[in-house]
């Protein structure tokens, strides 16, 4: 075998890390996720599109896509803000702010949903004020979106965050020099330089909102064909003892996410390439 | 993050920021964090007290330690060899391995939790060798252990692969020249270069370790004072409507991330600092 | 066997064999049981320990508990939960472990008197204080305007006896009280008639569900803690519960004039106490649920004992009486009525398919 499958480096290692990687990959995510696929395709291929179109399945698929979608929209526009005022605003308390945004990393995610409920729910404060101005958030697809957001803003505000503080602020100053507006500058210069790390974040976030269960649930209502997100199904498929079904619905739902991490990571491959040809 | 010499705007522009900005993080994070506090200590700090001094709380707190203490490192060893290799070199297949190892981040935690009943199940690949012997994996440590391990599993590679990438190869090749050992290298060489970011990586999983709830909750068994973790213990007193006790090992889970993102913040100081 | 598979089995088997001895030694008892069982067994555990511990010249036990939806529980046993003893909400879950796990037999519900059900419960409507919206009968839960709170009858076991008891009472008012016709050829033609309008009544029924919650406790939780709804189909114990702890002077109890008799049954694992040597254990504990002290605390905890002379009359005082009817002189059977009723392509399901 003379094919070339590496490039020569000089330095050491390259066997054993790699080895390990991928032995420890293969243990702890490979083997386990291939147990989900065979036992999908217990189904054969009928069987698991047949599971897969059901009305409900399809409507969950659509409610989970659709809030998921929003939701990372929202938290670009959202994390863009924050992490421009974490690089760039004047305020006192910014450490403390930064501190604060990986916080949904880290609170148990059904803990994140019984607070919000609470938060959001008819009965509180600021749900009962949104209730007056004929918003209902608890209880319906704007709560799965809400839940969403919150899981999805971290990952946004730090993808944004470092390329933002890598910006060269002197293409903005020879922007403006050159007679364009503060918008023109901002539209023209900034948003496309930042525009790999946005996407890698909406991305991620997407996907992630995409799996949700912990905090979507408390939120969400779970009315069948209305706000019934995908993973509930899952779970509700596996309590009626319906194995293939539920490792079906979570095959669909994981190749999906998938997608859209190949597609990112390919991105943004390209993107530093461009980049580092410019 | 690095200070910028530029800032935006004006005194205005950067007021509109600031308050978008605190708008944002207030009512998305702040207000749910107020919410579980309030909550917590809505019958006094001898209440909270007395609910996480509770002995299956705190059976439930031992738990999650215990499992966050195999997890964290055992990711960690993981996360450094991934970057290693993925970072250091180019080779076939480079970036499909980067996307595998982003992979978990993408599986729904119920799915995480799922995989392992279809493989250590009574029904599982292998379900009926382990009744056999009468070994227990799932709705037991080892399952809970595992579900872990699967959900924190990208987050230190995920923290170390684009730092070391940028960091290049240079000085490591130097030290080689000069006659280091490979693991020398690593250890003088590397290590001190990248201590900050592996650092926020092991906070980071270290923080999702000792939340996970979904995964886990598939694979615990939920049995009282045995397989509960703190986030399950939450759930199981929100069931028992002791709402203010639910709140109250909710509460400690926030302190416990509050204090993680506190250290983070004092780690990136010193990093900024060091870089400096 | 592939060696991908046996090296797997050789790290797990390394691996795992320290802590699994430690998690086998750790419990003496594990009860796995459902969400509103909770306050009961954690009482009844303590009675029932130290009754043994005097029988027993001293011997101490630890009974460890495990709760959760009953539908989600069953299966952590059929994929290897190790239960002792099971406690669940109907029958039929555990109809399914001794089916699909083969732990016990297909007979265990012959074992203990009573269809193995030492407590029975019923389903009440639980309303807000005052009742405002009237709510008397189960007509009046479909009035405009009511909003009927009841968990997903998929995942809860409460949720299906609350389907079943609506079902149940259209058909007694359909068939004039006597649920003898449903099973009489005569009266076939009137038993369709009334099946089909106890459909329609199901299916207007759920149009008043706002939220779906995975669990009776999840359920009572967002009536109680979140204010939504103008009544919660609950376990007669829950709706106890909710009124004397949870909110108390914030709701009431509505005993509908008929309801369904409610049996959580309860079961010995076979293959699990055989295995962990706990067998005579299991037996007397589950027993000692019929005893006086078993049935007292049941009523206690407002469930209705079988044995009602057992229990403090005060407690029984509680229960007021309504006509029952039964699974299986009305739907024959669980097996039957979750296969027509709850099952993938079932009448729920059905409900809310787009174009009904």
């Amino acid at each position: 075998m003379k094919l070339k499958l590496k490039e020569t480096s000089a330095l050491p290692g390259f066997g054993l890390s790699l080895g390990y990687t991928v032995f420890y990959l293969s243990l702890i995510v490979l083997v386990p996720l291939s147990a989900l696929v065979f036992r999908s395709s217990e189904l054969g291929f009928s069987g698991f599109f047949e599971t897969i179109r059901h009305p409900r399945v399809l409507a969950s698929f659509q409610v989970t896509f659709l809030s998921a979608f929003k939701a990372a929209l929202v938290s670009v526009v959202f994390g863009v803000t924050v992490a421009w005022f974490l690089v760039r605003g004047r305020f006192p308390l910014k450490r403390l702010v930064d501190a604060l945004v990986d916080l949904p990393f880290a609170l148990p995610t059904a803990v994140s949903g019984i607070a919000l409920t609470a938060l959001f729910a008819p009965n509180s404060t600021m749900g009962g004020a949104l209730a007056g101005l004929g918003v209902k958030v608890a209880f319906t697809p704007t709560g799965i979106t809400v839940a969403m957001i919150f899981i999805g803003l971290p990952f946004v505000i730090r993808s944004v965050q470092p390329a933002l503080a890598d910006l060269n602020t002197e293409l903005e100053e020879a922007a403006l020099s050159l007679g364009a507006s503060r918008f023109q500058t901002l539209w023209r210069v900034v948003l496309p330089l930042l525009a790999p790390p946005i996407l890698s974040g909406f991305t991620l976030a997407f996907s992630r909102a995409l799996g949700e269960y912990g905090s979507v649930v408390f939120i969400a209502g779970n009315m069948p064909m209305k706000t019934e997100v995908a993973s509930l199904l899952i779970i509700t498929k596996l309590e009626q003892f319906d194995y293939a079904g539920a490792t079906a619905i979570a095959v669909a739902l994981l190749s999906l996410s998938l997608l859209a991490i190949l597609l990112i990571n390919l991105i943004q491959t390209r993107a530093t390439r461009y980049l580092g040809n410019a | 993050m690095k200070e910028h010499p530029k800032q935006t705007g004006g005194f205005w522009g950067n007021l509109a920021l600031c308050a978008a900005a605190l708008a944002i993080m207030g009512l998305l994070i702040v207000l749910p964090l107020l919410v579980v506090l309030k909550e917590a200590f809505a019958g006094g700090v001898r209440l909270w007290l007395a609910s996480v001094t509770d002995q299956d709380a705190l059976s439930a707190i031992w738990l999650t330690l215990g499992v966050t203490a195999v997890v964290v490192p055992l990711n960690t060893v993981f996360g450094v060899a991934a970057a290693w290799a993925i970072a250091k070199f180019r080779f076939k297949g480079r970036s499909l391995l980067l996307s595998l190892v982003d992979l978990p981040f993408a599986v729904s935690p119920v799915v995480a939790g799922l995989i392992f009943i279809l493989l250590f199940g009574r029904h599982g690949w292998l379900g009926t060798w382990l009744s056999e012997h009468h070994l227990r994996v799932v709705f037991a440590l080892p399952g809970i252990i595992l579900a872990t391990l699967f959900v924190t599993f990208p987050f230190v590679a995920r923290e170390l692969i684009p730092l070391m990438t940028e960091q290049g190869s240079e000085e490591e090749q130097a030290a080689l020249s000069l006659g280091a050992t490979g693991w020398q290298t690593f250890a003088k060489v590397t290590l001190p270069n990248i201590k900050w970011g592996l650092l926020y990586g092991i906070i980071l999983c270290n923080a999702r370790a000792m939340g996970e709830f979904g995964a886990v909750s598939v694979v615990s068994g939920h049995i009282r004072g045995e397989t509960s973790t703190l986030p399950l213990h939450v759930e199981v007193l929100y069931n028992e409507y002791s709402f203010t006790a639910a709140f109250a090992c909710a509460s400690l889970l926030s302190g416990l991330a509050i204090v993680t993102l506190v250290l983070k913040t004092i780690v990136e100081l010193k990093g900024a600092r060091d870089a400096a | 066997m592939n060696p991908l598979t046996r090296i797997l089995k050789h790290a797990t088997f390394l691996a795992f064999t320290a802590t699994s001895l430690w998690a086998a030694a750790a419990a003496d008892l594990l009860n796995v049981s459902y969400d509103p069982t909770r306050e009961f067994y954690k009482a009844y555990n303590q009675a029932f320990g130290q009754w043994y511990e005097k029988e027993h010249g001293g011997k101490r036990i630890a009974v460890k508990q495990s709760h959760g939806g009953s539908g989600k529980q069953a299966r952590a046993v059929i994929d290897g939960l190790d239960a002792d003893v099971l406690t669940l909400a109907l029958a039929y879950d555990i109809d399914e472990v001794a089916a699909k796990a083969g732990l016990l037999g297909a007979d265990w519900q012959s074992k203990l008197p009573h269809n193995s059900a030492p407590y029975t419960s019923t389903i009440v409507f639980l309303v807000r204080k005052g009742n405002p919206k009237g709510i008397k009968n189960w007509d009046d839960l479909v009035k405009p305007g009511v909003e009927v709170i009841t968990p997903n009858p998929k995942t809860s076991g409460g949720a299906r006896w609350n389907h079943l008891a609506a079902w149940g009472y259209v058909l007694d008012r359909e068939l004039g009280g006597d649920l003898t016709k449903l099973s009489n050829p005569e009266f076939a033609a009137q038993a369709a008639a009334a099946q089909a309008r106890a459909r329609a009544y199901i299916a207007d029924l759920y149009k008043h569900v706002p939220v779906l919650d995975s669990g009776a406790r999840g359920a009572a939780t967002t009536f109680v803690q979140r204010g939504i709804g103008d009544v919660l189909l609950a376990w007669e114990n829950e709706a106890f519960l909710a009124v004397n702890e949870l909110g108390k002077g914030t709701f009431d109890i509505v005993v509908p004039p008929i309801s369904i008799l409610a049996e959580p049954a309860v079961a010995v694992v076979d293959k699990v106490v055989d295995r962990r040597g706990s067998r005579v254990l299991a037996e007397a504990y589950l027993k000692h649920l019929y005893s006086a002290e078993g049935q007292r605390l049941a009523a206690k905890h407002y469930y209705r004992p079988r044995t009602p002379e057992m229990a403090d009359p005060a407690d029984i005082a509680r229960f007021p009486a309504l006509k029952l009817i039964t699974i299986d002189g009305v739907f024959g059977g669980w097996q039957k009525a979750q296969k027509e009723h709850f099952a993938d392509g079932g009448i729920f399901d059905q409900i809310y398919l787009p174009g009904k």
